[in-house]
This record gives C-alpha cells, sequence and structure tokens, in this order.
C-alpha cells in the first residue's frame, strides 16, 4: 500500500498495465515526455518508450480516429482528450464508429480502448476547461462512461477499463485530483492523504465497471452521485445532520440499478446531484428510473441539484457550482412531504 | 461594429463578393472537356521510391498514365505485368461491372433498400488490389467493392449483405454495400465520410509500433477530402511517418456537387501533398496500369518506411450517387461518355488486345462467364432470402438487434430485449 492522491493513483495504472500488456499504448496531447499537463503519465514515456506513450498533434478526431486504427490493429489504446471540454472534434469518432464498430460488424472488429479526460469545474476553468459532458455520451449505444470519485477507485476503474474490450470513457473530475472537495471552495483544500481511500495498492487490482459504492448508509433519504459530487454530497449531508444513503454511481453506463431501487426502495426518497447543466442530465435519466422502478416507495419526487443550464461561466464559477446549500435544498424539499 | 450601414461605412473601397463555385456544365449544356489538359502518357517521370518527398510533388499537377491512346504501354511507369496478371485485372473489373448491374437491378425490383455502383471507375480498387500484398489492409468507402471482388471474397457473401437476409454475416445491421471483413483485409465502411481516412492512418501507426510488415491503405472520395478528418489523417501520416498509402478518388462528384464544391478549382486534391510534405501524385484513374504502378511505388515506398503517399485518382462517376439519386437534375446525361479518360474496361481490352494477349472472342466469353458467375451467385444469396422477402416479421431474430452493442449484454439491454419480444406478441394480437 502507499498513500496516492488521483494523479499519482492514475498513474499507477497506467504503469501497472503498460508493464502487463505490451499491446496497451498511450497517446494524447503533451502525454508524452512532459507526463501531461496533469501530470497523470508523468515518467511513463521514459520507462516504457517513444511507441508505447507518445504525443499527439492538437488533433481529438485525429487522436481518437487513429486510436481506433489501432485498436482495429490489435493494439489497446489509451487516449487522453486533455480536457473533457475539447473532445467536442472526436464526437463523430466516438459516437459514430468507436461505440458502433462491434455493433456495425456484428462482432468482427471491436475497441478496446479507454478515453481518458479531466473533467469537471472548480478550477477556474472558464467555460473550456469546466464543462461535465458525461450525458453526451450516456445517450449513446455502445458506450461505457466511468467517473471515479477517489485515489483507490480511480485506479482500480482505468484498469477494469483498459481491461475492457469495448469503449470506455474515463472522466477524471480534476476538482478532486489533488484532495476531496467539500464544496466550500473558500476553506482550506484537504489533501488525499487524510482521506482513508488514498491507501492504494501499488500492484494490480481492478473495480468491476458498472458497480455503484455505498459510501455512506442512511435511512431518510437516498442520493445519486458521482465525481467530485460525491464528496460535496458527503460534507452537505454532514454537516446538515441528515440520515442519507449516499450512493457513488462510479458507473453510469452501464448503471447500477439494483443498488439504487434496493437503496430507493429502503429510504423512499431521493436527491439526484452532478455538475453538468440540468436539462437533459443524467439526472434526468436516473430520475426517470427511480419513479419507473421505485414509484410506490416514493413520499416525495425525485429532487434534482444540479449545474445551471448557462455555460460554466469563469467569475461566476462558484455560483454556478452545484455546491451544500443547493445540494441541502434539494434535500429540504425531499424530507419536507 | 458600427450600427452605420455597412455598404456606406468605406464607399471607396471595391464591394466584396462571393465565390460560389458552378461546374462548367449544367443538364442541357454540352459537355466539352477540350481544355481540360490531359498529359500524354508516358510523359510523368518516375521518381526513385526513395526520393524525397518534394521529387514527387510536379505529379501533384501532372498525370501518370501508361496506356497511350495507341493502347501500348509507355514510360517509367509502365509496371510490365504480365498477361495473366492483365486478364485478371480485366475479370475482375468486368465481375464488378456486372455485379453492379445487377444488385442496381436487384434494387429497382424492391429486393433491396439501396445500392451503389462504381461504374467508370472499376480500374482503381482492382487494380489497386493487385498491386498490394494480400495481407494489407484497406479502409474503404462504399466505392470500393472491386477490392473484395479482387481478393476473391465471394459474391453470395455480398449479396447476402445487400439483401441484409439470413446469410449477411453482419445480421442485417448495416446499409447495403457497407460490406466488413477481416480476413479479406477490408475494413467496416462507415456511412459518416472521411471517419476511415485517420483511421486507416492509426492502423498503420500500429503496425509499425509492431514492427509489423503490412502496410494499410485509407481511401476517400474527394468530397469528403473537406471533412477535418482528412485533414488529420495527414497531419498524423506526416507526424509518425505511417506506412501507409491515402487514396483520394476524385471522381469529380459528391452526388450533385462538383468538385469545385471540395476546393478543387484552383489546386488538384493531390496538390495537398505539399503542405504536409508527404510523396503525392495524380493519376489517370481510368489507365488499371498507371493505378497499379502508382499503388505499387507507393506500398514499396510505404514499406521501406519512407512515408505515406497522398494518391489522387483523377476518374468520373459515370453514373448516380446512388440508387437514391439521379444525376440528370444536375449535370449534362451524357457528361460521361464526353469525359476524356475513356472507359478502364475498354482501355485494358483494348490493351490486351493490341499486345496480342486478348480478343473478342475471349472477351465475349469472358463476359458470359462473369455473367453466369454473378447470376449463380445471386441464386444462391436469395434462397437465404431478401430485405423484402421475409415472410415473417422480419429477415432476422429480433432478439440480436441487442447483441454486440457491447461484448457482454448490460441489464438495461436485456430488458428492452425482452421489451422487444412483448411488442412483437402485441403486434400479433394488435388491436387486441
Amino acid at each position: 500500500m502507499a498513500v496516492m492522491n488521483m494523479i499519482q493513483a492514475l498513474n499507477s495504472a497506467h504503469d501497472v498495465m503498460l508493464g502487463r500488456d505490451e499491446n496497451i499504448v498511450v497517446l494524447g496531447e503533451d502525454v508524452g515526455y512532459f507526463g501531461g499537463v496533469f501530470r497523470v503519465t508523468e515518467g511513463l514515456q521514459k520507462k516504457y518508450g517513444t511507441t508505447r506513450v507518445f504525443d499527439t498533434p492538437i488533433a481529438e478526431n485525429g487522436i481518437i480516429a487513429t486510436a481506433i486504427g489501432m485498436a482495429a490493429y490489435g493494439l489497446r489504446p489509451i487516449a487522453e482528450i486533455q480536457f473533457t471540454d475539447y473532445i467536442y472534434p472526436a464526437y463523430d469518432q466516438i459516437v459514430s464508429e468507436a461505440s458502433r464498430l462491434r455493433y456495425r460488424t456484428a462482432g468482427e472488429w471491436s475497441v478496446p480502448m479507454v478515453i481518458r479526460s479531466p473533467y469537471g469545474g472548480g478550477i477556474f476553468g472558464g467555460q473550456t476547461h469546466s464543462q461535465s459532458t458525461e450525458a453526451l455520451f450516456a445517450h449513446v449505444a455502445g458506450v461505457k462512461t466511468v467517473i471515479p470519485s477517489t485515489p483507490y477507485d480511480a485506479k482500480g476503474l482505468l484498469i477494469a477499463a483498459i481491461e475492457d474490450n469495448d469503449p470506455v470513457l474515463f472522466f477524471e473530475p480534476k476538482r478532486i485530483y489533488n484532495g476531496p472537495f467539500d464544496g466550500f471552495f473558500d476553506r482550506p483544500l484537504t489533501p488525499w492523504a487524510k482521506h482513508p481511500a488514498s491507501e492504494v495498492p501499488e500492484g494490480y487490482y481492478s473495480i468491476p465497471i458498472g458497480k455503484a459504492s455505498v459510501v455512506r448508509a442512511g435511512e431518510d433519504v437516498t442520493i445519486l452521485c458521482y465525481g467530485t459530487m460525491v464528496h460535496v454530497t458527503l460534507a452537505t449531508v454532514r454537516e446538515l445532520g441528515i440520515d442519507a444513503e449516499v450512493i457513488d454511481l462510479r458507473t453510469i453506463v452501464p448503471l447500477d440499478i439494483e443498488t439504487i431501487e434496493q437503496s430507493v426502495q429502503k429510504t423512499g426518497r431521493c436527491v439526484v446531484v452532478h455538475e453538468a447543466t440540468r436539462t437533459n442530465g443524467f439526472g434526468a435519466e436516473l430520475a426517470a428510473l427511480v419513479q419507473e422502478r421505485c414509484f410506490y416507495h416514493l413520499e416525495a419526487p425525485v429532487q434534482r441539484a444540479t449545474g445551471f443550464d448557462t455555460p460554466y461561466p469563469h467569475s461566476l464559477e462558484w455560483a454556478y457550482f452545484p455546491g451544500p446549500v443547493r445540494i441541502g435544498t434539494a434535500l429540504k424539499k425531499a424530507l419536507e412531504v | 461594429m458600427s450600427d452605420k450601414d455597412p455598404s456606406k461605412l468605406r464607399p471607396n473601397r471595391p464591394k466584396l463578393a462571393l465565390h460560389v463555385p458552378e461546374p462548367p456544365f449544367r443538364p442541357g449544356d454540352t459537355p466539352d472537356f477540350s481544355s481540360l489538359k490531359i498529359p500524354a502518357a508516358g510523359s510523368a517521370p518516375r521518381p526513385d521510391v526513395a526520393a524525397p518527398a518534394t521529387e514527387t510533388h510536379p505529379l501533384t499537377t501532372h498525370l501518370v498514365r501508361v496506356l497511350g491512346d495507341d493502347h501500348k504501354a509507355v514510360g517509367p511507369w509502365d509496371p510490365k505485368l504480365d498477361p495473366d496478371t492483365l486478364r485478371k485485372m480485366l475479370r475482375d473489373m468486368v465481375t464488378v461491372r456486372i455485379f453492379d448491374d445487377r444488385m442496381y437491378r436487384a434494387q429497382r425490383q424492391g429486393k433491396t433498400s439501396f445500392y451503389m455502383k462504381c461504374t467508370g471507375e472499376e480500374a482503381i480498387a482492382v487494380a489497386a488490389a493487385a498491386a498490394l500484398d494480400r495481407e494489407d489492409m484497406h479502409f474503404p468507402t462504399y466505392r470500393q467493392q472491386g477490392l473484395l471482388v479482387a481478393r476473391g471474397y465471394p459474391l453470395i457473401e455480398m449479396m447476402c449483405q445487400i439483401y441484409s437476409n439470413k446469410g449477411d454475416k453482419l445480421q442485417g445491421r448495416q446499409l447495403p454495400v457497407m460490406y466488413s471483413d477481416k480476413a479479406h483485409g477490408f475494413f467496416s465502411i462507415s456511412g459518416n465520410l472521411g471517419t476511415q481516412f485517420p483511421q486507416a492512418v492509426g492502423w498503420a501507426m500500429g503496425a509499425a509500433i509492431k514492427g509489423d510488415s503490412r502496410i494499410a491503405m485509407g481511401w476517400t472520395g474527394e468530397g469528403a477530402t473537406a471533412e477535418g478528418d482528412f485533414h488529420s489523417a495527414l497531419t498524423f501520416a506526416t507526424v509518425y511517418n505511417a506506412p501507409v498509402i491515402l487514396a483520394i478518388v476524385n471522381n469529380q462528384w459528391a452526388i450533385s456537387s462538383f468538385s469545385g464544391i471540395a476546393g478543387g478549382e484552383h489546386a488538384t486534391f493531390a496538390q495537398r501533398a505539399l503542405g504536409y510534405g508527404v510523396a503525392g501524385m495524380r493519376v489517370d484513374g481510368n489507365d488499371a496500369l498507371a493505378v497499379f504502378a502508382a499503388v505499387r511505388w507507393a506500398s514499396d515506398r510505404a514499406r521501406s518506411n519512407l512515408g505515406p503517399t497522398l494518391i489522387e485518382f483523377f476518374t468520373y462517376r459515370a453514373e448516380g450517387h446512388s440508387t437514391s439519386d439521379d444525376p440528370s437534375g444536375y449535370r449534362p446525361v451524357n457528361e460521361a461518355k464526353a469525359w476524356p479518360l475513356g472507359d478502364p474496361i475498354e482501355r485494358l481490352k483494348a490493351h490486351l488486345t493490341t499486345i496480342g494477349e486478348w480478343d473478342e472472342e475471349r472477351h465475349a466469353a469472358l463476359l458470359e462467364e462473369a455473367a453466369a458467375e454473378v447470376r449463380a451467385a445471386q441464386r444462391e444469396a436469395e434462397r437465404k432470402g431478401t430485405l423484402t422477402s421475409a415472410s415473417i416479421d422480419f429477415p432476422q431474430d429480433v432478439r440480436t438487434m441487442f447483441n454486440d452493442v457491447f461484448e457482454e449484454m448490460p441489464w438495461h439491454l436485456k430488458e428492452q430485449q425482452q421489451a422487444m419480444v412483448d411488442e412483437l406478441e402485441a403486434k400479433r394480437r394488435w388491436p387486441s
């Protein structure tokens, strides 16, 4: 075991897998010699060579298209999109190509590729370094979407994603790269070292894709969340003294519906939390599923605490961010009936 | 920006004007290609395979041609193929044309939803297949059926795909002609244009990473060179010196848009090689020998780690874009006949005849044989059904619709699969 922040844990996952499987290659903008703008791939090119870990031109469509070609050849590429806000030029390659190749060839070809991308706000990144794009991919048949919330999960889930034979989008909440975040931007940062999930095995382990984690057991209300919002939610219920069951979904496609159903059937109330914009956000799907499957257990309407339907504003970042007050308001609505 | 009427802002300056390219001829016009510069066969120099890319660049405004007006092979690009190879190419091209005609008719007879011919372009895919190794990987568009025919892919497999019937290995999931066959080095065709071009580069990069000896060939039409994927393909190809051949089939028409709409008015498509520093050339796409020679040159180069080549095959789409298109609405009906580079099958046939390796009798026999082969395959394929012949519900078991979305079916697809089965059951009882 070692104490790792999320960046170190992700780096370790790469290291372990590059060592285990010589068909794995890592490509992306600045990932080679420099080791990535967030340092996730630091030292890997030196250790594994320039043909295993290499820089790419600034062309996200080219990165994903060539990675698809490499996967068709027989490699297992890990492609980094430097910020998920930059992923749109690659949308066609992801949506029309990577996600459908297995289907359109009836299994003759597949794309065992991981697309890693730092995502979410909270670092004063402005409109183009803060977005949460998970719903844009959850809507697409044929790609999996994983969003870890701790160093331990990040490493185990990334290893599972690399071993998966389908394309996996792996969104890394950059706000919590260096420490969990309680949602109060004006409080001092807590480092990962003080969090139990910073204890990370140095070797190989994996966490299955499609399994949620109940990070806090509770009786009064179920809160569905992922990524940065797991920590904000935990801090919120702690400070408000609410006995909530907090579920870290970890994977949104495929979704762990069983864990969600069991919890909502127990608590009878549900709040969905995500940082992404509200309309057609993944929360809308979660709310629909909960009412379809748990309607007769529900005591109150499902509530959503989300980002607003605006671009992510630079100076007003913390007004946009769905912090403890917005989550608290949703919880009160869910609990007052 | 001032609120003032912009036209009054600087009255002394000339008014700006938008140029919207127009093809030289529209329906009713008499097509006249006499202003098109067609260099004589044999006149293009042939640089050494190891020459710097810049040495090939004069070829991007030239036209590599081997077959002269006298039907003889001339000049440094003559690949000096033996008669058997020439006859094999002729046979494949003839087969493709007959196959296209039969499948076009099958669509018109309502046996399938869609078809795309490659009439007039047969030499390009067939000769490219002949020039590459059997193990090299193609990332084709929908007009390279000649690759499959030349590599001996069973016609019946192609037809089953076109009919989306029970014999379709793609299980009816793809639009007709969007073939895929790994064993024949034919990557799955996408209907989204241009996407396969950088994928070919990625495959070639994979081969280079692994120290393989196989190369890739990516294909696009001239229309889709306007896509960002084209630029990415060339950028990645040059950056990583990828062992790839990038082919632009310039058949002059992207549905109803002439090549000028794709940027072909002021430069050739081959000239784009210059900006990327890769080898490039423009080749007479209706001259099977020139196509063979160019692809062989580029493959020798790629195989020796000397980098990618961009080849523009200059040709003409003699028929509609697809069965859903009627070109008489946007170009003169006799334009294909006026095309100065002739018909690729007629040209190869004339060459073989000129060198004493072919005659009318043998050609008539070939036509008959190929037609019989296509007819027999069609009969066999239709025994497995057509898109519209299925008597009960659908050509495929509906449950297969949910397979292969993922390697393992997640719960939500299992639920939807059951809902589909229930829906069919309910449909049988409808409206009760």
